[in-house]
C-alpha cells in the first residue's frame, strides 16, 4: 500500500542524520512552508473551476469549456488576470489597516492547516488540544473581515463587514457545541487520537440520531460561517455590491478570493475528520476482510474524497437556496440552531455515558 | 401551542430544502438537459424554436406571388419607422386604378425584431425569419426590398 508516512520518515531520518538538529528542523519548516502554499495554491486553482462546473450543470449550461480541455485551464487565465490588475488603494483609507487585512485572512487560514491529518502520520502538528487550537484560531479571521470594512473608507463596505462580523461570531456558537458533541464521544481533543476513535466505523453512523442532527448543524453553520450559500449577504454581489472586499482589487482581491476557497477546504476537513472518519477508509465494526479490502486505497484518497464531498455539498446550496436577509440569518442561528445543539448535546452526553452509541 | 408550532416549522423547513436539492440534483445529474448550444461548432446542424424572431421576410410562392396588398398597416404598427411602403397605382383588367405595391422598403439596421409589424398585417404577408447572421460590410447592404423583383400580388388574396 502506497503510504505518505514512508516518505516523510525518509526525509526526516536523512535530514537528522546530514545536519545538526536544529539546521535539520529549519529545514523541515522550510519544506512545510513551500508545501502549504503549494497546496494552497492548487487547492485555489481546483476549487474556483469545481466551483464554475459546478454551478453551470446545475443551472442546465455548460460553463467555462474553451480554455483547456473540457475548460480546465480557466482558473490559470483567471490567476494571470488577477496579477496583472492594478490594486488601487482608496485615497481616505487607512493604509495600514487596508494593507493588512487581506494578510491576516490568509494567516488564519494557513495557521488553521496544522493540526489537520491528511493522510495517516501525514500532520503538520498534532496538538492534543487540536480542535480548540482550530476554534480559536477561526475565531481571528472575523478581526480581518472587519478591518478590511473599516480601512476601506465606504459606507457599504463597513455595513457589510458588520453584518458579516455579527454572522460569523454567531454561528461560531453553533459550530463549537455540534463540534463539542463529537469530542463527547471520543473523550480527547487532539485530531489524530479522533481519527484513530474511529476505526472501527465513523461517528456519523455510530452516533446514530444525535451524531445526524450534529452533523446537519455543522453543515449549515460552517456554510454561514464561512460567508456563503444562502447565508452570503455580507458578500452578495447584487447586494451590498460586494461587501467588505469592495475596495479591493487585483493581488489583494486575488487573497481574499483564495482565503475563501481555503477557508471552506478547511472547515470541510475539519467535518470530515471528526464525523466521517478524516483519513480513515470505511470500516463496518468487526468485519475483518472487508475492512482489509478498504485499506488498500491510501488513506490520503479517503480524506480528500470525503472533504471534496462536503464541497460539493457546500457549493450544491449556494445553487439551490434562495439568500436570506440578515435578520432572517440571525433568527435562524439564534432560536433555531443555537436551542437545537444544546439539546443535541445533552442528548449525545447521555448516550455517551450509557454506552447506547455502536 | 408555541412547541408544535416550532417543530411543525422545522419539519417543513426541512422538507422544502431537500425538495429544492433534489431538482437540482437531478439537473446536476442528467446533462442531456443542457441547453446551451455551442455556436460556431453546431452552425450546421442548428435548430432553432419556430418562434425565433430573426428579420421580417416577405414569403414568395414559386410563381413569384406574394401576398402584400400595400395597405401600410406594418408601417403604421412599427414603433420606429423601420418599413417604409412605396405604392403604384396599376390599372386592373376592367380599366379601374388599383393600388398595388412598388417597393416594400425594410431597414434591418434600425429593426427591433419586436414582431409587432408581422402581428398587424391582415393577409400573412410577411413573417419572421430565424436568420441571425446579419452582420456586414457597409451599412448600405442592410435596407432591404422584401417584394421581389417582378413579383405580383396573388389573386384572391384581397
Amino acid at each position: 500500500m502506497f503510504s505518505l508516512e514512508s516518505i516523510t520518515t525518509l526525509v526526516q531520518d536523512w535530514l537528522n542524520k546530514t545536519f545538526s538538529p536544529n539546521l535539520a528542523l529549519f529545514f523541515e519548516f522550510v519544506i512545510i512552508g513551500v508545501l502549504a502554499i503549494a497546496l494552497f495554491a492548487g487547492l485555489g486553482l481546483v476549487l474556483v473551476i469545481m466551483e464554475r462546473k459546478v454551478a453551470a450543470w446545475i443551472q442546465i449550461r455548460l460553463g467555462p469549456n474553451r480554455v483547456g480541455p473540457k475548460g480546465m485551464f480557466q482558473s490559470l487565465a483567471d490567476t494571470v488576470k488577477l496579477i496583472m490588475k492594478e490594486g488601487l488603494t482608496p485615497d481616505g483609507a487607512d493604509k495600514f489597516l487596508f494593507n493588512l487585512a487581506p494578510y491576516i485572512v490568509m494567516m488564519v487560514a494557513m495557521l488553521v492547516l496544522a493540526p489537520i491529518g491528511f493522510a495517516k502520520g501525514f500532520h503538520i502538528w498534532d496538538i492534543n488540544i487540536g480542535v480548540l487550537y482550530v476554534s480559536a484560531i477561526s475565531s481571528v479571521s472575523v478581526i480581518g473581515i472587519l478591518m478590511a470594512g473599516w480601512a476601506s473608507n465606504n459606507k457599504y463596505s463597513l455595513l457589510g463587514a458588520m453584518r458579516s462580523g455579527a454572522q460569523m461570531v454567531s454561528y461560531e456558537l453553533s459550530v463549537g457545541l455540534s463540534v463539542l458533541s463529537i469530542i463527547v464521544l471520543t473523550g480527547s481533543l487532539g485530531l489524530n487520537d479522533i481519527v484513530l476513535s474511529q476505526q472501527d466505523g465513523w461517528w456519523i453512523f455510530k452516533g446514530h440520531i444525535p451524531a445526524i442532527i450534529s452533523f446537519v448543524i455543522f453543515i449549515i453553520a460552517v456554510t454561514a460561517e464561512t460567508n456563503r450559500a444562502p447565508f452570503d449577504l455580507a458578500e452578495a454581489e447584487s447586494e451590498l455590491t460586494a461587501g467588505f472586499h469592495t475596495e479591493y482589487s487585483g493581488m489583494k482581491f486575488a487573497l481574499f478570493f483564495l482565503a475563501e476557497y481555503i477557508n471552506i477546504f478547511i472547515v470541510c476537513a475539519i467535518g470530515a475528520t471528526l464525523f466521517l472518519g478524516g483519513w480513515m477508509p470505511f470500516h463496518i465494526g468487526t468485519w475483518e476482510a472487508f475492512n482489509h479490502i478498504m485499506d488498500y486505497i491510501p488513506s490520503f484518497i479517503w480524506f480528500f474524497g470525503k472533504t471534496f464531498f462536503l464541497i460539493f455539498l457546500i457549493m450544491w446550496f449556494r445553487w439551490t437556496f434562495p439568500r436570506l436577509r440578515v435578520d432572517q440569518l440571525l433568527n435562524l442561528e439564534w432560536k433555531y440552531l443555537l436551542p437545537i445543539s444544546m439539546f443535541n448535546l445533552i442528548l449525545m452526553t447521555l448516550v455517551s455515558i450509557k454506552g447506547w452509541h455502536f | 401551542m408555541f412547541i408544535k408550532e416550532y417543530f411543525k416549522d422545522i419539519y417543513n423547513a426541512i422538507k422544502s430544502l431537500l425538495v429544492g436539492m433534489n431538482r437540482t440534483g437531478y439537473y446536476f445529474t442528467h446533462h442531456k438537459e443542457i441547453i446551451t448550444q455551442q455556436y460556431p461548432d453546431n452552425r450546421l446542424e442548428l435548430n432553432l424554436p419556430e418562434r425565433f424572431r430573426g428579420e421580417v421576410v416577405m414569403a414568395h410562392d414559386d410563381v413569384n406571388e406574394h401576398a402584400c396588398t400595400g395597405c401600410s398597416a406594418c408601417e403604421l404598427a412599427c414603433p420606429n419607422g423601420t418599413i417604409k411602403i412605396i405604392n403604384k397605382f396599376d390599372i386592373s383588367p376592367e380599366g379601374k386604378k388599383k393600388k398595388a405595391i412598388d417597393t416594400f422598403v425594410y431597414h434591418l439596421e434600425l429593426c427591433t425584431m419586436c414582431g409587432l409589424c408581422v402581428e398587424a398585417c391582415p393577409t400573412d404577408a410577411i413573417k419572421m425569419a430565424n436568420t441571425f447572421e446579419h452582420s456586414v460590410y457597409t451599412r448600405g447592404q442592410l435596407t432591404k426590398q422584401l417584394n421581389k423583383p417582378d413579383s405580383k400580388l396573388r389573386a384572391g388574396v384581397e
